[in-house]
């Protein structure tokens, strides 16, 4: 391939220092991407540009956007597919889902009999001085004993193709709507590969989603009502909300359309009130009730904490969640799965210094030049400082910043985030990513959405990639789903069935051209009566 | 169904329809303005937009009443201001309405900067109606005939009732003959189920009544009225408090039969003052089912004093 003399998008793609998942440093394609690489090779780069450009626009016609600075954009997604091989996926789907079970037994822990402090494993200090602890939701038991239904869980792959976990997400983590949404307009764009590719479906989300909170609702509820709370159309992520509610077949209700009376939850409809028994709620816990948390919020309904408290409704994922997410407690979390799980992690942290700990922060202060500084409670790449690409001033700031408060702060080296081709004004480019599964527990199982939102940082070096900061997204494809098609037969049984079926016709009207005989009779007579003039 | 969902709806539907119906009116006024050689333009403008409710000076221009009625973004009596509002609506209720009308409605907003100062008015009246008529079509084939398709209804057809009234108000402009009784079936795309339902010329008399009171044409105003009251019915069902839908459908009724029973001639030579009777009978019966099933703003806010 590399005596090729006609230029595909292909030319000149030369990975950088960091893993390239589709390219090793030979410049040998890997074995995932293998289809991919071939089915763009046979393209012209404006052919390639031109596919960029469809998709961007059938993203705009459906409204697939999100709301950044007040404006709505259509949401980036890349031409090109980020793909996990079969092998890889089956290390990070149970990495995964035993993160999320540790999590779980870990906030059962601390909402419950705190043994993780009494034992030693946690320091207590870190549980009282968390602003996502809630003391109101201490002993309260969930339906089915599940606080996370929903998570996602941030993965980074290193320089050496390590698939590390980066970031917890388990109070409302967002983007699954765009692993749906980009699954779609893929497989419109590039029908071919997916047909041979055997790529894992993404579908079904949305079905596991609903049975999952359908099985937390409270005890004694056969039909649930569930709805989805959403903090109103002006929200960044209002697009997915309404996704999700109409793929799941339930009410999207603000929290104006929300009452309480009597510890119970009711909407507002055109026939009176309806009772409301799970809320799989896309609103902070702060705004979620002026009674319980913040008086000035108009997003939330006042009653619910106290509603649920009595156990006559579930809100997903629980409140007080926030306590396992931030970036400190993540620091502890292999500890805590050996302590719950007596399991091995199976997907490694990312070297983290904990700040509150005096030769931790000592030695960071040195170094703050080559590290990235983080903060605990941050989300969407707000607050991050890389020590590489910092000014002077920018790293005395942070200096400062730790010194006052070094439990909001932790540092990290520089992980340089594998990368993946990406269409750019410059044809295609290696470009950093990092990839986020979503998990949903269901109290029996955790399942793991084979695939996850991959995220992109468009510009060149970037590593921060929230979508936010300008980052795109790639549709994610996990191979080794189904068996390939048009490789073997259709199984027997199935051609049995074809066989013993009998067709009807279709009718027409009888005078029309392609109703048959009679029809093509006249029609033979009309042209044999004028030839002979 | 939730309330403020079944507002939105029930505005999806007003709103669709009145770009709909003011590019009719629209097209017929440019139209009638072109043809009546004595015709005193500025009176005619300013009399179009009093139709419309739009406070005006007394003598506008023809560019005033585009920008009013046609592309004023912010504007709810101008096409592009409905048209995007409606979009907005769709974009609140986006988990109950389906896909493809959702999409109509999305791409619909996206081509209207296409068109702001168009040289050629008409061909943006011809593509708004097709817009209008593409929502219709697709929220009819794939909405379930429950409260959803019932309140997009209601809407539709009140203000489909409220229009062809304003409409035929046009026939007395100021500083003009205005349209005559065939360029108002027209505008209705009512001519040609008028010639196979009535077999005769076009008399002022037989017209009047055919967009009036027939019984079958769906761009005759007792048709709107009857079918909004039958859907109110629909939607109340077998429900306790039937006060405020039954004074709403009473409002209706009550303008319809007054159509229905009233001769022809009187309600012509009266015209102006009747079909404000209807309108006020539509602005009543929608104000009722606003108070009946969409709350009031009081309502929603919360006090913290009363914890």
């Amino acid at each position: 391939m590399t005596d090729d003399v006609a230029s595909t998008p292909w030319t000149g793609y030369a990975p950088s220092a960091a893993w390239d998942e589709a390219m090793d440093v030979d410049g040998r394609i890997r074995e995932p991407y293998a289809r991919v690489y071939a089915e763009i090779d046979r393209m012209s780069g404006d052919d390639l540009v031109s596919r960029a450009e469809a998709l961007a626009n059938t993203y705009l016609a459906q409204g697939v956007t999100f709301d950044h600075a007040g404006e709505e954009r259509p949401f980036p997604l890349d031409i090109v597919p980020r793909v996990i091989g079969g092998d890889e996926w089956d290390i990070i789907s149970p990495g995964v889902s035993q993160r999320v079970k540790a999590l779980e037994a870990f906030l059962a822990d601390v909402y419950g009999s705190q043994h993780c402090v009494t034992d030693g494993i946690v320091p207590r200090r870190l549980i009282a001085t968390s602003p996502h602890f809630y003391r109101k939701v201490a002993g309260v038991e969930p339906a089915n004993g599940v606080r996370v239904h929903v998570s996602g869980i941030d993965l980074v792959r290193d320089q050496h193709g390590i698939w590390r976990v980066l970031e917890d997400n388990v109070r409302v983590p967002s983007g699954v709507s765009y692993v749906l949404s980009n699954r779609r307009a893929m497989s419109q764009m590039f029908p071919e590969m997916f047909g041979a590719m055997g790529i894992r479906p993404v579908l079904e989300y949305s079905r596991r989603l609903r049975a999952s909170l359908a099985k937390s609702a409270p005890e004694g509820v056969d039909d649930p009502t569930i709805v989805v709370l959403t903090p109103g159309v002006y929200n960044s992520a209002y697009y997915e909300h309404s996704l999700l509610a109409r793929t799941m077949g339930v009410e999207l209700v603000e929290g104006r359309d929300l009452e309480t009376t009597n510890g119970r939850v009711y909407m507002r409809t055109t026939a009176g009130r309806r009772r409301v028994d799970v809320i799989y709620r896309r609103v902070d816990d702060d705004y979620l009730d002026p009674v319980a948390f913040r008086s000035d919020s108009a997003l939330g309904a006042p009653g619910l904490v106290t509603a649920a408290r009595l156990g006559n409704v579930t809100i997903a994922n629980a409140i007080g969640n926030g306590v396992a997410d931030d970036k400190l407690m993540y620091t502890y979390m292999p500890d805590l799965i050996r302590y719950y799980l007596g399991e091995e992690p199976i997907l490694p942290n990312v070297d983290t210094w904990r700040l509150e700990e005096a030769d931790a922060r000592e030695e960071v202060l040195d170094r703050l030049d080559e590290l990235v500084v983080k903060p605990v409670d941050g989300a969407g790449g707000k607050g991050v400082t890389i020590g590489p690409r910092a000014s002077k001033d920018e790293l005395a700031q942070v200096r400062d910043q730790i010194l006052r408060d070094p439990r909001g702060w932790i540092a990290q080296p520089v992980v340089q985030l594998s990368t993946v081709p990406t269409l750019t004004d410059d044809g295609l480019e290696p470009r950093h990513v990092d990839l986020r599964p979503f998990a949903i527990n269901d109290g029996e199982d955790v399942w793991v959405l084979p695939g996850g939102l991959t995220r992109v940082a468009l510009a060149r070096g970037q590593l921060i990639v929230n979508s936010s900061q300008g980052g795109g997204s790639k549709d994610t494809w996990v191979l080794g789903g189904v068996r390939h098609r048009g490789s073997s037969q259709a199984p027997p049984e199935s051609r049995i069935e074809l066989s013993g079926m009998t067709s009807v016709p279709q009718a027409a009207h009888p005078e029309d051209n392609i109703a048959g005989q009679q029809a093509q009779q006249q029609q033979q007579q009309r042209t044999q009566g004028s030839e002979p003039c | 169904m939730l309330s403020r969902i079944a507002e939105s709806l029930f505005w999806i539907g007003r709103y669709v329809e009145r770009a709909d119906n003011t590019a009719r009116l629209l097209d017929v006024h440019l139209n009638v303005l072109l043809e009546d050689p004595w015709v005193d333009e500025p009176s005619a403008n300013a009399s179009i937009l009093s139709v419309m409710n739009i406070p005006h000076e007394d003598q506008v221009n023809r560019d005033d009443v585009l920008r009013k009625l046609a592309f004023d973004v912010g504007s709810s009596a101008s096409i592009a201001g409905t048209l995007t509002a409606a979009r907005e609506n769709a974009r609140r209720a986006r988990e109950v309405i389906s896909t493809e009308v959702w999409e109509a409605l999305n791409t619909t907003r996206m081509g209207l900067p296409r068109w702001t100062r168009a040289s050629r008015p008409h061909e943006y009246f011809v593509w708004v109606r097709e817009r209008a008529a593409i929502v219709w079509g697709l929220s009819s084939a794939t909405t379930s005939r429950d409260d959803a398709w019932h309140f997009m209804e209601l809407g539709r057809s009140l203000e489909r009732a409220d229009m062809i009234a304003r409409l035929l108000m046009t026939r007395n402009l100021e500083g003009t003959t205005g349209p005559n009784w065939t360029t108002l079936l027209r505008t209705c795309s009512a001519h040609e189920a008028y010639l196979r339902t009535v077999r005769a010329l076009v008399t002022e008399e037989r017209a009047a009544e055919f967009l009036l009171i027939d019984r079958l044409f769906p761009r005759s105003i007792a048709y709107n009225l009857d079918r909004a009251e039958t859907i109110l019915t629909e939607i109340e069902g077998s429900e306790s408090n039937r006060v405020l839908a039954g004074r709403a459908r009473l409002a209706l009724g009550r303008a319809r039969t007054n159509l229905e029973y009233s001769p022809v001639r009187d309600i012509l030579d009266d015209l102006v003052p009747q079909m404000h009777e209807v309108q006020r009978a539509c602005s009543t019966a929608s104000d009722l089912i606003r108070d009946r099933y969409f709350l009031p703003a009081a309502t929603v806010a919360w006090n913290q004093e009363a914890l």
